[in-house]
């Protein structure tokens, strides 16, 4: 259960932005690997807990989850893996351990007002 | 009073603190020539044994060391210190997972410059640590017989993230009926081109390739970039 320490750096970036920004942060908005190591509602439940008593307070947590792309050697193309329990392409079946997409812990956006 | 919110993009990788560290760490090892592996497993499948019966093969030839991280208890360090090779513990309290910075920490004052292999025994755990580089050369991880055959496709973050996978315990494997076919087609599904090793770190069985495949490691480590090797 790393996701707390995960929404502390989250929230601590984002009051961080808002600070420069000189505004008022609504919603964060955070793209989230299928390969990342963390779950999406563990993170969210975890967000309201690190974002208590900070200027993020009461703000949404927005999470775009990303699929994992795999590189196919054989056929030259990048594809969506099917599972993560089978790294294969979904086109060709080739196995393939060449992960593309997929580890993203990443702030992307902040819905601000003034 | 309707105000529009404004979206103002950013862009921040969470994690990159843990990067820039494990960056940092990555050169000073790169110039020491001092090859590390970080070693995951989830409690109980032998990391310790393992890596005990590891640092005792490895320290007549090389400078070992070994660093060990644990919620709670000195244990581990205190028995992997009976293989003679210098160990650090790391106790994280409630955190699940080794980060970079505490390997920072755990280091000051220690000279890496001598060694050849440095060890870091991770939090057991087949989660968290997947997300956290600890600047180190190769991620091990590793799972013993008892466990079942299933193992890599319940966490195949884990396994996925690894450069090589150690199936411990060989010795109980007739005991608890393990399928290796099975566990070596899950750990392929989730991993393709995993290497495997099998070992009992008890009787010792199967240690020789994993001693060669590390020795292997570090002259490739320590071969100047474009030398063919001899």
């Amino acid at each position: 259960m790393h996701e707390l320490s995960i929404a502390v750096s989250l929230v601590e970036i984002a009051e961080e932005e808002a600070e420069r920004l000189g505004v008022r942060v609504s919603a964060v908005h955070f793209r989230l690997g299928a390969l990342s190591g963390v779950v999406k509602e563990a993170l969210l439940s975890s967000y309201e807990m690190a974002s208590a008593d900070t200027a993020l307070e009461g703000s949404r947590l927005v999470i775009e989850e990303v699929p994992v792309m795999v590189y196919c050697a054989r056929c030259d193309e990048q594809r969506p893996l099917e599972s993560v329990q089978l790294f294969r392409c979904s086109a060709c079946g080739s196995p393939t351990p060449d992960v593309r997409q997929g580890k993203e812990m990443e702030l992307v956006a902040l819905e601000v007002e003034e | 009073m309707n105000r529009e919110p404004r979206v103002v993009e950013v862009r921040r990788n969470v994690l990159k603190q843990n990067d820039v560290v494990a960056r940092e760490l990555r050169a000073r090892f790169g110039e020491a020539g001092v090859f590390v592996v970080n070693l995951v497993s989830s409690p109980g499948s032998g990391k310790t044994a393992f890596l005990e019966r590891t640092l005792t093969l490895l320290r007549p030839r090389y400078r070992v060391a070994a660093l060990v991280g644990d919620l709670a208890t000195e244990n581990d360090a205190a028995r992997l210190s009976r293989s003679g090779a210098p160990v650090r513990q790391i106790t994280t309290g409630t955190v699940c997972h080794l980060e970079a910075a505490m390997i920072r920490t755990a280091l000051d004052g220690w000279d890496v410059e001598p060694l050849d292999f440095l060890f870091v025994e991770n939090v057991g755990n087949l989660v968290c640590p997947a997300s956290y580089d600890l600047g180190e050369n190769l991620r091990l991880v590793l799972m013993s017989v008892t466990e079942g055959e299933d193992k890599p496709l319940k966490y195949p973050t884990i396994f996925n993230s690894g450069d090589v996978a150690v199936v411990s315990k060989t010795d109980l494997a007739a005991a608890v009926e393990f399928d290796w076919d099975a566990a070596s087609a899950n750990i392929q599904a989730v991993r393709p081109g995993m290497p495997v090793f099998c070992v009992s770190a008890r009787s010792g069985e199967g240690m020789d390739h994993v001693l060669a495949m590390l020795e292997a490691r570090l002259a490739e480590l320590r071969t100047p970039a474009g030398a063919s090797a001899p």
